[in-house]
């Protein structure tokens, strides 16, 4: 018996000014099944979840919800049809607490309109609890991690009793714990007649968890398979429309003298003792789980935060980091791990994210910047990582969040700097796309600039570090080189077996 | 189709404004008239160029309340050190300094104190205020003749000097704003903090100069004031801080920071100038002029908001 979809998108279609981002797309989701919806960045998936969700209004085709034909208002009438998102960009508001942002527009209120706190309170502790969330229900959600703040985004979609859930990209920032909790709920999600779309750029996670998929690219429908008929290379070239082989090109290092030595750094109860060193075109991993504190040391390093003792030698010269600008101007840059709050300025363009930390060097007479030559760097990183782009001077709010990670990328490469720092470089970003930033690494670590890369992706880590450096609870746990590392010892050094 | 959307959301201030100019002179003739329209700009000037100073608070996401009393402080100073020495170079370049000085103290307490802009030019509004009644025992300093009445009153080639001195303040600001570093980092400033400073933006210079800015600019309409009446008041420029903030508003600048233009603040004062104007010659009453200015503020904001969705 052929099973009936819940959910049929037919023949959708989507412009934006200068782009045509869906040209006539099907999406079907089954109850009780997880799809997932794959394709590379810019290829329109959160778009499609947008129209779905009420965000934005389709131009052309239908949607069915149970064999029903539907026309989605706007974001309450989704949510009235049974249908809940989970956003790519969190959109929590950071200045109310847990429970505020849980019961958001739903707000329990006893008599005359006045809100019955301790309801929602108790409510929000019971999600919680079945989420082995603990955290109090009246933190404000500023006080959060990226993690924990998606964590809340899943539990707030999960708790509307919704018939469809879309989650779009929901583990970039959750840590292998709270995946495994996630992959639990939805299973439960199943079990319940939930339908499930499932977003994500990890191969490993549409394999453990989805049912089946559907693949975009550029906009236009490529196909729909049950995963158990698909293979991930199948999968690489529906997407990519080529084959891609050798997923994590390394290549062998040429070491030079030491770029970066840290010395029993110190900060508070955050980073113990720490003492290592970076050299000239090395890849330096950095394992270990969320707060384990690797986001911390590159800041510290960087001059976002000071140091409570210890020193720190840049090219054998030892140096006193202040800020970011003195960062910079030892030659050390610094790519955060959460784009929108500390990479990018939403309201700017393409061009001016991509020049603002290397304007100096566009100055010419008068203080003036050269332009054209500040758009002649933007257009050629724009075509080096393949950032897909209407224009240098569309804002960059609109475009897709890989794209966007690959301009903040774009914008620490043109910086140049002798010491490069980068945090979840690849979170968010398309197997074909990523495989080409590991080429520009191993580009830059030929020219002989000393990397240093925080990933929570055990895959990237073990593929592309010529040494790999665990933290623990702010300590370094353990070191491992290319050869000695394996997922095992890794993770048992991160959390915190020794010996 | 969608082009002339484009287009129109692009330069809607000027069409606003090229709209009510058509609207008045249909209403009334004697408003499309050389001497008129001379007039106009020159009451206009002294609100464009404290809003000049203003638009680089507000992109930044702050603001700045106290201009109207570093207009007056300013003023009060540049008279009577004049009437004292007669040197006009040591009058202007005095009144300036203390000008530049006051938008430091704000900067500073903005930036290092880490107060809410609102709360700190509030503040150094009324202490200024204060001072300047101190300074001249609550009275007008008055005699001003000479080469000082110059720069409110003289012509160049039949042009007002006040609309001159506004044409460079803008020139140079617009510059500053457009074509250099500096202006970059107050856009980037203002659209997102973190990541500003986390591209190597000195992010506390940065907040502490446009406030800097600001206050010259303050204490140069603070010149041109006194110099068109002749006298300083100790109650000059109260109130101002609101059209110049009206201005910029108009000009489509967001109060939220990172998005606007110097250009559009020139066409929001000149729209508040020539409504200003236009109801004038109507001989409408001051009392209704007022609820007028602010319906018009209004509108704009509402249409601006309809346009963005
Ligand atoms: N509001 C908008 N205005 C203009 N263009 C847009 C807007 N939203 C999306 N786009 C464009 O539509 C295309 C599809 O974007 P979308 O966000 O759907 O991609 P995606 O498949 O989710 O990619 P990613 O994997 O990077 O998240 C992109 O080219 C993007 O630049
Ligand atoms: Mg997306």
């Amino acid at each position: 018996m052929i099973k009936q979809p819940i959910l049929e998108m037919i023949n959708i279609k989507k412009s934006f000014p200068g782009v045509k981002a869906l040209k006539g797309v099907n999406l079907r989701a089954y109850s009780g099944e997880v799809m997932a919806l794959l394709g590379e960045n810019g290829a329109g998936k959160s778009t499609l979840m947008k129209i779905l969700s009420g965000v934005y209004k389709k131009d052309e085709g239908s949607i069915k919800i149970n064999g029903k034909e539907v026309e989605i208002q706007g974001i309450k009438h989704a949510e009235e049809l049974g249908v809940s998102i989970i956003h790519q960009e969190l959109s929590l508001l950071s200045n109310l607490t847990i429970y505020e942002n849980l019961f958001l527009g739903h707000e329990i209120t006893s008599s005359m309109f006045k809100l019955n706190k301790n309801e929602m309170i108790k409510r929000t502790e019971e999600l919680l609890k079945k989420f082995d969330f603990n955290i109090s229900p009246k933190t404000l959600v500023k006080e959060l991690t990226v993690g924990e703040m998606q964590m809340i985004e899943i539990i707030k979609a999960t708790s509307k009793n919704s018939k469809i859930i879309v989650m779009d990209e929901p583990t970039t920032a959750l840590t292998d714990v709270e995946t495994k909790k996630l992959f639990e709920i939805i299973r439960q999600l199943k079990e319940q007649g939930v339908a499930i779309i499932y977003i994500s750029h990890r191969m490993e996670e549409i394999y453990e968890i989805c049912d089946r998929v559907t693949v975009l690219r550029d906009g236009e429908f490529i196909g729909e398979e049950l995963l158990s008929n698909v293979d991930k290379e199948k999968l690489i070239s529906m997407m990519v429309g080529r084959k891609l082989e050798e997923q994590f090109p390394y290549r062998k290092a040429n070491l030079g003298d030491i770029a970066l030595e840290v010395n029993n750094v110190c900060m508070g109860k955050k980073l113990k003792d720490i003492s290592f060193k970076l050299r000239k075109g090395e890849i330096l991993g950095i394992a270990g789980l969320m707060g384990s504190g690797r986001t911390e040391l590159a800041k510290l390093i960087f001059g976002e935060y000071k140091k409570t003792g210890g020193e720190i030698f840049v090219e054998g010269k030892k140096v006193e980091i202040r800020s970011p600008k003195d960062a910079i101007e030892s030659g050390i840059a610094y790519l955060s791990e959460d784009r929108k709050k500390e990479g990018l300025v939403l309201n700017l363009t393409v061009l001016h994210n991509m020049s603002l930390a290397n304007l100096k060097r566009y100055e010419g007479r008068g203080f003036r910047i050269n332009k054209e030559m500040e758009l002649r760097d933007c257009e050629e990183y724009t075509k080096k990582l393949s950032i897909k782009t209407s224009s240098p001077y569309q804002i960059i709010k609109n475009l897709s969040g890989g794209n966007q990670q690959k301009v903040i990328l774009a914008k620490w490469l043109l910086n140049s700097p002798n010491i490069l720092i980068i945090d979840e470089p690849t979170r968010g970003i398309d197997v074909g796309a990523k495989k080409e930033i590991y080429e520009l690494l191993n580009e830059l670590k030929a020219q002989g600039k000393a990397i240093m890369m925080i990933s929570s992706d055990m895959e990237e880590i073990l593929g592309i570090s010529d040494r790999i450096i665990v933290m623990h609870e702010g300590k370094i746990s353990g070191e491992l080189t290319r050869e000695e590392a394996n997922q095992e010892t890794i993770m048992k050094y991160a959390v915190g077996i020794t010996n | 189709m969608s082009n002339i959307k484009a287009f129109v959301i692009k330069f809607k201030s000027l069409i606003g404004l090229i709209a009510l100019c058509v609207i008045i002179s249909i209403i009334t003739p004697r408003f499309l008239n050389i001497n008129n329209i001379l007039n106009v700009l020159t009451q206009v000037s002294v609100n464009a160029i404290i809003a000049i100073g203003m638009s680089f608070v507000i992109l930044t996401g702050g603001i700045d309340l106290s201009v109207g009393s570093i207009l007056a402080i300013s003023g009060a100073v540049a008279a009577s050190i004049y009437i004292k020495t007669h040197s006009l170079f040591l009058a202007l370049a005095v009144s300036i300094i203390i000008g530049a000085l006051i938008g430091l103290i704000n900067g500073a307490l903005v930036s290092r104190g880490k107060i809410q802009p609102f709360i700190v030019t509030l503040a150094t509004m009324t202490i200024f205020r204060g001072v300047t009644y101190v300074y001249t025992n609550g009275t007008p300093i008055s005699g001003l003749l000479g080469k000082f009445s110059f720069i409110g009153n003289a012509k160049i080639i039949g042009i007002p000097f006040p609309v001159i001195i506004t044409a460079i303040v803008f020139v140079i600001t617009w510059y500053l704003i457009n074509e250099t570093r500096y202006g970059r980092y107050v856009y980037a400033l203002g659209g997102n903090e973190d990541s500003a400073r986390l591209s190597g933006i000195n992010t506390e210079k940065i907040k502490t100069t446009v406030y800097l800015i600001s206050g010259i600019a303050a204490a140069i309409s603070g010149i041109i004031v006194t110099s068109r009446i002749g006298s300083a008041s100790p109650n000059a420029g109260s109130g101002y801080e609101l059209d110049a903030i009206a201005a910029v508003v108009l000009g489509g600048t967001s109060l939220s920071g990172g998005e606007g233009s110097i250009t559009g603040t020139i066409i929001g004062a000149m729209i508040i100038g020539v409504l200003n104007n236009g109801l004038n010659l109507m001989n409408v009453s001051p009392f209704y002029q007022s609820i007028v200015k602010g319906l018009v503020i209004l509108l704009a904001v509402l249409l601006d908001k309809k346009n963005k969705k």
